[in-house]
């Protein structure tokens, strides 16, 4: 990869390099150890948990909290499981996602080579919105929800992660577009292509890295939210608020097993997704919109 | 093509390519109209109302305000967020430098550390906070894991203490976003001209001069973004408070977002919700905006 050339000149001592990789080893158990607690404890049989050391591997080793996490355990007032709950979470997500870069693609194709008068200003008021604490729209998207018939619904969500979406996936490809020099545009126009011409034959065939880093973004957050689904999804919750409510249920036994396993499956889409494509998302966001 | 249609043919189609960028971008225009900056006139307003349940339109001037402001609750959450905003920037950023710069001297498994360091970014905070509730949980995580291994004296119930439940706010989300920010600082250093680091240490410079000197000051745009993302977070986190501590123990991590959706859903006070939404939104802005405008001039 050409990223290990691009090292540092500096050149340190062999103390220094122990040190050195010393601390990095050791933010790297900083990093795994919660998760790897999590994934140990996830297959143990609950006296094991409770009665035992979080460190220990398992003794007996059992998938049966995977399951109910999965198919039976109590969320809510339902035994359903997170099963329902995943599926919510996917036709959100799906849709959402494909939707919102879509429009980030020609929003941001729009922004940076069909300029007009104002168009800073309006990409600037787009930025602002994607900082936005989301408070702020809260009652009224819930009012906006229940006129429209949307509350409690998927489609709802889906309009929501939408519109709050755009902001970050123009963002992306405005920057990424940016560098793309406007003369093949131009050349194009003067060949006799359009505005649909020029953004399927010369911008999209550009576009594999930021659709890639957009697609990323767009999927962890969308996939991680959980005020809006808390808000606005009623009883057709998405995974986070599931997750939450199978961890919080204050009836019975705690079982940390099944609260383990609910967590990873909750956590498995985006760590997929990060696993592998993550490369690509660093590597876009480094050639990109990091840059100050 | 154009050759075979009558004159004025040619007119339309060039009228309709000048429309055309502008009508592909109206929808998105619209949405941002009426969901964001709508939306937000309409909560402001309401803050100005007696909105309790439902929204009211009778309005009350600063009255919110005022309440906002004379409750305990409030000041609590902003104290509250005051030493998790500072805490969670300064840390995150200074365990994102050392660990970029750290693995920028040519570190043999790079590739396998990289992943290890950005993977919590992947992860919801509700995940998180659900990880870290039972790691921080006296009875079963740490400490008694601790005491298990025979260090019967170890303690370590933050989580049950008002006085520090709010550090263990800063240790999830750290542990959340300093990965995140160690890319961003790693992709600013990976951009620094090495003929300059060289010419400098020719000159004699010893390595902490160096970076202090010439490596540090050359990643402050890296230094703005990494501010700039956490603290807006900061000011927006509710879902790790959810999942870690649900404000308490009583109120001791209750953060504006967490208050705000307490006051206007639970509490059925929406003109004090709204007006501590506001409040938010400041924040938010008075970080926000400065950047993005300087931002944007620079781009020209």
């Amino acid at each position: 990869m050409a990223v290990a050339t691009q090292d540092t000149a500096v050149r340190t001592g062999r103390i220094t390099r122990t040190f050195i990789y010393v601390v990095l080893i050791f933010f790297a158990c900083f990093y795994l150890l919660p998760f790897f607690i999590m994934m140990v404890n996830s297959v143990k049989p609950l006296p094991e948990i409770t009665g035992g050391n979080m460190m220990a591997l398992p003794k007996e080793p059992t998938i049966a909290p995977w399951l109910s996490a999965w198919s039976t355990a109590q969320i809510g007032v339902e035994a359903t499981g997170l099963k329902p709950y995943f599926l919510n979470s996917i036709l959100m997500v799906v849709p959402a996602v494909a939707i919102s870069t879509v429009l980030g693609a020609l929003n941001g194709y729009i922004l940076t080579k069909w300029r007009f008068r104002g168009d800073t200003i309006l990409f600037g008021l787009m930025l602002f919105s994607c900082f936005i604490p989301f408070q702020i729209v809260l009652i009224p998207m819930a009012r906006i929800l229940g006129i429209l018939g949307l509350a409690s619904t998927i489609p709802g969500l889906i309009l929501v992660h939408v519109v709050y979406g755009i902001g970050f996936a123009t963002l992306y490809f405005r920057n990424y577009y940016a560098a793309v020099p406007t003369e093949l545009v131009r050349s194009a126009q003067i060949d006799g292509a359009g505005f649909f011409q020029i953004f399927w034959r010369i911008m999209l065939p550009l576009s594999g890295p930021i659709t890639i880093v957009c697609i990323i973004w767009q999927f962890t957050n969308i996939w991680n939210d959980f005020l809006f689904g808390a808000s606005f999804a009623g009883s057709n919750p998405p995974m986070t608020v599931a997750l939450n409510n199978l961890v919080q249920s204050s009836t019975g036994v705690k079982e940390y097993n099944v609260h383990f396993a609910g967590a990873i499956l909750a956590a498995l889409p985006t760590l997929l997704v990060y696993i592998v494509a993550g490369r690509y998302f660093v590597r876009g966001l480094m050639a990109g919109s990091v840059k100050g | 093509m154009a050759s075979v249609h009558s004159t004025a043919e040619p007119d339309f189609r060039t009228k309709l390519q000048d429309w055309l960028p502008k009508l592909v971008l109206s929808p998105s225009v619209a949405a941002m109209v009426v969901f964001v900056y709508g939306f937000i006139v309409y909560t402001i307003y309401l803050s100005f109302t007696d909105s309790k349940m439902l929204p009211s339109y009778d309005w009350v001037g600063f009255k919110n305000y005022a309440t906002l402001f004379g409750l305990s609750a409030w000041s609590t959450a902003l104290v509250n967020l005051a030493v998790f905003a500072s805490l969670y920037i300064v840390i995150c950023m200074a365990i994102g430098l050392l660990l970029a710069i750290f693995l920028d001297q040519k570190i043999r498994g790079e590739s396998v550390l990289r992943p290890i360091y950005l993977y919590p970014m992947a992860l919801s905070f509700i995940v998180t906070g659900t990880a870290w509730k039972w790691f921080l949980d006296p009875g079963i995580g740490l400490e008694h894991t601790m005491q298990l291994w025979g260090w019967e004296s170890f303690k370590f119930g933050w989580i049950k203490d008002r006085n520090m439940a709010i550090y263990t706010l800063v240790i999830a989300a750290v542990w959340q976003s300093s990965g995140f920010v160690m890319a961003m600082f790693l992709a600013g250093l990976r951009g620094i001209d090495n003929e300059m680091l060289k010419a400098a240490q020719i000159d004699g410079a010893s390595n902490w001069q160096l970076y202090r000197r010439i490596v540090i000051p050359l990643l402050r745009p890296a230094f703005m973004s990494a501010f700039v993302i956490l603290a807006h977070l900061a000011i927006k986190s509710y879902d790790l408070v959810i999942a870690l501590t649900g404000g308490g123990p009583g109120r001791a991590t209750e953060l504006p977002a967490t208050f705000m959706y307490s006051y206007t859903f639970t509490r059925n006070q929406m003109g004090v919700g709204a007006a501590s939404a506001v409040i938010m939104l400041m924040g938010v802005a008075a970080v926000m905006v400065p950047y993005i405008y300087s931002e944007l001039k620079e781009k020209k």
